[in-house]
């Protein structure tokens, strides 16, 4: 930790949040809110005189609330950097009349109340998420009564009660009699692998906190006698199976079955009732203390970040990688690459791990100095274009200079434009041509797919990013879905031009499907807003030229819902199979009808 | 990047189609040699086959092989997701001198032998559509160059726990500037709380 303070090539803001990201691969501008410290990161020598001046006593959020701090504070006493925080909410105020004591007893004056919040901008070539985690919180599952008994602690509390660096320096105690508790119960897979509350997915490392936990209490109070509670051990890692047998060895008791209730007696010790599901039989245990192994939750600002960065999360609520297997640490956006914890839960090992890989990840992309950009990107025909700026005003990129007559048309900055092809679909004048995405491309492929039996066809449009991988989650979970779907890749489902819609259903397509990102969850910003309304349009037209709208369904899929596309799909099936022979040549009949119009006009 | 606009007008597109088994993965349920021969008689296929392995270095040295001795133009690979194998027969298609982007691929392993597991007859014609759409598109598929654009050479990390502390250092040791930003006033994350580690039974800070 300290090795990072040092760290000339490292600048570090703490107290900060990312408030914007800016920009593409290579070249990212990013915006940092930094909230005020109040003291002096340079000149704090962090003796602690200042703290012992302030007046205002709160919980210790570091030691969970089993010990206090001041109102100025050092968050532990290795905190990198080490200077002094003024958590000002807490804080009297400057005003000498009310407080200003830490003033007074600062000796360097390092404090100073007038430092405000401030915005910083950076630069850089590419991005490491490495968010973390969050502890779930057992206040739901009540049957545990951790909310009710104060003798039943969460694995982190527990944690901070035998370190030597905790509120009561390794001495385990009972918060109720603050005496050593002669037996300690564990149950694991607290808010994991459960249906009913907190997550499904196990969160990886609860098994051996716990095996640690009961080695380190052997190691002090060998008499003390353990119980753990549990549905599986997962003892996988290097070394991990020999501190488990170690623990069994020490005596700890293992038994299989999660409790379903725990009752308080009166000497504030804990009745468990668990099922054991070896011998089958529901027992009982009176233990003093009860430590519950929570499961992690992905940081609260995941959700926040993936926005921003345009990334896309797991059903649990981690980051996406690109690929399970051969992209682990890569995000689908280049230039992004996780480490930790923010991509699934975890231990240590594994996250340095996972860390190194991204750096090297990184530093791969970025050793040469100049990147190559990919060259699917929209390119405005000058002859047709009439400046009218429709296209400079949808694009998410603003990556589209609008012309100003039709003489200067509108022009596409290239460097800029991510290539969703937004602008392509939605040129009145049929002016953008969208490169590797072009109409006569994307109609070739429509038109040869309803050669054949078109009644017997789904015509679908999915975007690369999401719906598209989410079809191919499907397929890796091998989930079945009617045979007769047959899928377009788009880069985004902006793309898909009403043109492509209308030329489906005049080739004869019973029923078209625009999948795309959920809406928030787009790959290019907010591009999927316009497929919303372009939908929405088309729906309305074809339902005035006498086609059901029903037949062009929209659906937002994301790369990780593989059940949900193969249940869309079904679903598709069941509506095409409401479409009759007739009702398609009617509606080739109407669009035939339609061209000849337009054409005639 | 300065795309090639003008429309290739040649009448006839020299084309190549390459249908891959994918082990058993596609053939156990595709009938590729089958989709094969279909392929082979559509518009401008010169040359169509069926291969074990695409991605393979034999696979990828027999369709180069075959771009050179039948001067092949477009390149349509029938085997697994773009998403997983399109960057390596780019590479394939730039190492025999075609653009990279005269590539087109039909997905047959995700989003067919994968998904009709029990249909063959009904996969094996879905296999034949994706081919016959991805010659379709091949066909007008036009070159394209990449643009080199500058890049800055620095990293940003968000979050200063375990993860972030080892990509922050590992970066820097290697020269580059780093950006660590942390939204709590200390770096150490959840990592600091605890004390001894598994499996090493020693502080972790």
């Amino acid at each position: 930790m300290t090795d990072v303070g040092r760290h000339p090539l490292i600048k570090l803001y703490t107290l900060s949040e990312i408030v914007d990201v800016k920009g593409y691969v290579g070249n990212f501008d990013v915006r940092i809110l930094q909230k005020a410290r109040y003291v002096s990161e340079e000149d704090c020598t962090a003796c602690g005189d200042c703290a012992m001046a302030c007046p205002v006593v709160r919980p210790d959020e570091f030691n969970l609330g089993l010990s206090s701090r001041k109102a100025i504070f050092t968050p532990f006493p290795q905190a990198v950097p080490s200077a002094y925080v003024v958590n000002i909410n807490e804080c009297l105020g400057h005003n000498p009349v009310v407080c200003a004591k830490c003033l007074e007893a600062c000796e360097k004056g390092c404090i100073n109340f007038h430092m405000s919040d401030d915005e910083i901008q950076e630069s850089v070539g590419s991005i490491i998420v490495a968010t973390g985690l969050e502890p779930y919180d057992p206040t739901e599952l009540d049957e545990y009564g951790y909310t009710r008994f104060e003798n039943v602690l969460t694995s982190l509390e527990f944690e901070r009660l035998i370190n030597a660096g905790g509120p009561t320096k390794g001495k385990l105690i009972r918060p109720t009699d603050r005496r050593l508790p002669k037996s300690v119960g564990f149950i694991q897979c607290v808010g994991s692998r459960s249906a009913r509350k907190g997550s499904s997915y196990c969160s990886n490392t609860c098994c051996m906190n716990t095996i640690k936990s009961t080695l380190v209490l052997k190691e002090h109070y060998p008499d003390i006698d353990i119980k753990v509670f549990y549905i599986d051990i997962r003892a996988v890692g290097k070394g991990f199976e020999d501190l488990f047998m170690r623990s069994r060895r020490l005596g700890v008791h293992y038994l299989r079955g999660l409790p379903g209730n725990v009752e308080e007696l009166p000497d504030h010790s804990m009745r468990v009732a668990v099922e054991n599901t070896v011998t089958g039989r529901l027992e009982f245990f009176d233990l003093d203390m009860l430590v519950l192994a929570l499961g992690m939750k992905p940081a609260k600002n995941t959700r926040r970040l993936q926005e921003m960065l345009g990334l896309q999360l797991t059903a649990d609520g981690f980051f996406l990688e690109a690929h399970p297997k051969l992209q682990p640490v890569d995000a689908a956006s280049r230039g992004i690459f996780y480490a930790g914890c923010a991509e699934s839960p975890k231990d240590i090992k594994e996250s340095v791990t996972q860390a190194s890989a991204a750096a090297v990840r990184a530093i791969r992309l970025m050793h040469k100095g100049e990147i190559y950009t990919e060259p699917i990107t929209s390119e405005i025909d000058p002859e047709k274009c009439t400046a009218c700026g429709k296209c400079s005003e949808i694009c998410p990129y603003n990556a589209i200079t609008k012309g100003i007559r039709k003489k200067t048309p509108s022009v596409v900055n290239t460097a800029a434009c991510a290539g969703c092809g937004t602008c392509a679909a939605e040129c009145p004048y049929d002016a953008i041509l969208m490169n590797h995405f072009t109409d006569d491309q994307i109609n070739n492929q429509i038109n040869s797919m309803l050669e054949k039996s078109s009644q017997e066809k789904i015509l679908v449009f999915a975007c690369n990013w999401c719906s598209y991988a989410g079809a191919d989650y499907a397929g890796v979970s091998r989930l079945q879905y009617p045979s007769n779907v047959r899928i377009i890749r788009t880069m985004c489902s902006g793309r898909v031009d009403e043109k492509f819609i209308f030329n489906g259903f005049l080739n004869g397509a019973p029923v078209v499907l625009v999948s795309g990102c959920h809406i928030g969850d787009c790959h290019y910003i907010d591009a999927n807003r316009w497929t919303e309304k372009r939908v929405k349009k088309i729906r309305k037209k074809i339902e005035k030229l006498g086609i059901r709208p029903e037949r062009l369904q929209l659906e937002w899929i994301s790369a990780a819902e593989g059940n949900r596309f193969a249940e869309i799909m079904g679903r598709m099936e069941k509506l095409r199979q409401g479409v009759s022979i007739q009702e398609i040549s009617e509606t080739i009949e109407i669009l035939k009808n339609r061209e000849e119009k337009s054409e005639a006009q | 990047m300065k795309p090639v606009t003008s429309i290739d007008t040649k009448p006839q597109m020299r084309i190549g189609v390459y249908v891959c088994h994918c082990g058993s993965n596609i053939a156990q349920t595709v009938n590729c040699p089958k989709v094969s021969e279909t392929a082979s008689g559509l518009e401008d296929v010169v040359i169509s086959k069926h291969i074990a392995y695409a991605c393979s270095e034999p696979g990828q040295q027999e369709i180069r092989d075959d771009i050179h001795e039948h001067g092949l133009e477009r390149i349509v690979v029938a085997s697994c997701s773009p998403r997983l194998h399109e960057p390596t027969f780019r590479q394939m298609m730039q190492s025999a001198g075609l653009n990279p982007y005269l590539l087109e691929m039909a997905n047959l392993r995700e989003q067919c032998s994968w998904v009709h597991l029990n249909e063959p007859d009904a996969a094996t014609q879905k296999a034949e559509d994706l081919v016959n759409m991805a010659v379709s598109r091949a066909r007008l598929l036009q070159p394209l160059e990449e643009e080199k654009l500058p890049l800055t050479k620095r990293t940003l990390v968000i979050g200063g726990g375990i993860a972030g502390i080892q990509t922050s250092l590992d970066l820097a040791d290697n020269g580059y500037e780093v950006v660590l930003v942390e939204k709590n006033a200390s770096i150490g994350g959840t990592m600091a709380q605890i004390d001894k580690t598994f499996p090493t039974m020693d502080c972790s800070i």
